[in-house]
């Protein structure tokens, strides 16, 4: 496979918020390309749509303006989406949102489960994502009895198991202590997924990514290089 | 550790390793419900002394911290205090005594004390057999009981995120108590906790459309999954046909009619 090969492209894609249309869009005539095996970060001050950017990717949100191009198709209505979700793993940034199952592993199930994977086919992949993070004491834990950090861990769990090709994740590193940072550039350096992270801390940044680009006033340009 | 103390009661009684701990979710279930029906119309007095007999076998059986469980039932007898406080002077029957225009009636106490006994026996027995398993592992029974994965997804989201929601309440709370408020009897306080709650509801809003989100970007297709199952063991089966012996027993005392 060509190495080089595009597999999101956002066109000038422009968004919105209904009721806010006097204002400046969130986003404005916004592209942006992604290689197989790019990893790439994403800065931009607080409210400068970074979380809008991934809605949209994810097809949670309908552009205003604009084309998505993911895996070489143009994508448009909810079901072409479908397809998308199953590829691209989004980390949102509370894992209070992420993790809605009583147990540790029945949340790890869900993905794979809701992919027409069996029940026992299912809890295989749950036992290994867990293992292969080194959570495997977790897998019958609570899951609203668990501390910050590991609800992140977890939540970067669920998503994994739905083995997707590019990593989506949403300031990952937000209330994380040192040794939890520590372990999250470990495990993103250790992978070989296409990433795009969201994030504040230039560090971490700097520490899991090739290129960064920096939000604002609605457009993407690339960082100063940072590291 | 005002956390600790602040921390919901859910699950107080499911620790613990009594032969109602382990038995099986499905048939806890199954007795409650027939249990609570039967005691709940029951009206002849040796159906209901068997049932009250069989409440606190249950109790002894499932070692529970009796100062616990007494202080839970002390909360369901607060709300049964009102019914002596009505029923005895506005049933009608036999005249028991009298204060100034009010009659007390023979009847009306009887009734009164017969749904004291029964609430309380009906809730020594859920005690003693729901409260007794995690909230969870009731909730995987009641799936496998074939009650609709829908409603138990609903009890499991409450579950989970009324911790969070608590939590939420926590906060903006002690964000009200560092900037010096203090509840009283005043325009300022109520208008200050129709904030609180009116900011409660916006923020659950809003998570709960989060959740949906997140459940889209994972695939959720409106299908829910149950993953545990449970197998029935001998002693399980063994202690069904005992309790149901007993269940039995007390609906013939109550409906078989012998000539």
């Amino acid at each position: 496979m060509d190495s080089s090969e595009v597999i999101i492209d956002l066109k000038g894609v422009s968004f919105g918020y209904r009721g806010n249309q006097s204002q400046r869009p969130v986003l404005h005539e916004l592209n942006l390309q992604i290689n197989r095996g790019e990893r790439v970060g994403l800065i931009g001050p607080n409210g400068s749509g970074k979380t809008t950017l991934f809605h949209l990717l994810m097809g949670l949100l309908k552009p205003t303006q604009g084309e998505i191009v993911v895996f070489g198709k143009k994508r448009q209505e909810e079901k072409d989406f479908r397809e998308v979700r199953g590829k691209i793993g989004l980390l949102f940034q509370d894992s209070d949102d992420q993790l809605f199952c009583p147990t540790v592993a029945e949340d790890v199930a869900f993905g794979p489960l809701n992919l027409g994977k069996s029940q026992e086919e299912a809890l295989e992949i749950t036992r290994q994502v867990l293992e292969s993070l080194g959570l495997e004491e977790f897998e019958n834990r609570l899951t609203y009895k668990l501390s910050g950090g590991e609800k992140r861990l977890i939540s970067l769990a669920t998503v994994l198991a739905m083995q997707p090709e590019v990593l989506v994740l949403d300031e990952p590193t937000t209330g994380l202590d040192e040794d939890t940072v520590g372990r999250l550039i470990q495990i993103l350096r250790s992978s070989d997924l296409t990433y795009l992270i969201a994030s504040h801390n230039r560090d971490f940044l700097s520490q899991t990514t090739d290129i960064v680009y920096h939000l604002g006033r609605g457009k993407l340009e690339r960082s100063p290089d940072i590291s | 550790m005002a956390s600790q103390d602040e921390e919901m009661h859910i699950d107080n009684f499911a620790s613990g390793d009594s032969l109602l701990h382990r038995l099986d979710p499905r048939i806890k279930i199954v007795i409650a419900l027939l249990f609570s029906v039967i005691v709940a119309v029951a009206d002849r007095s040796l159906c209901l002394a068997t049932a009250v007999c069989f409440s606190l076998a249950l109790l002894l059986i499932a070692r529970l911290s009796l100062r616990e469980v007494f202080l839970r039932l002390l909360a369901v007898n607060g709300f049964i205090f009102f019914l002596w406080l009505f029923l005895p002077f506005t049933y009608g029957g036999e005249k028991l005594f009298s204060i100034g225009p009010l009659t007390a009636t023979w009847e009306g106490v009887i009734y009164a004390l017969l749904i004291t006994v029964k609430s309380n026996t009906i809730v020594v027995a859920l005690i003693a057999l729901l409260a007794t398993t995690p909230i969870i592992t009731l909730g995987h029974g009641l799936g496998h009981l074939y009650v609709p994965s829908k409603l138990i997804h609903l009890l499991f989201f409450t579950i989970r995120y009324l911790q969070v929601l608590h939590l939420e309440y926590d906060r903006l709370r002690a964000a009200m108590k560092v900037r010096a408020f203090k509840a009283g009897t005043n325009l300022h306080t109520y208008r200050s906790l129709a904030y609180l709650i009116g900011m409660l509801l916006i923020k659950s809003f809003d998570r709960a459309d989060r959740i949906r989100k997140a459940m889209l970007c994972r695939g959720f297709h409106g299908q829910f999954y149950l993953l545990s199952h449970f197998e029935l063991q001998k002693i399980d089966v063994v202690i069904f046909l005992i309790m149901m012996l007993v269940v039995g027993g007390m609906a013939s005392l109550q409906w078989i009619v012998l000539k």
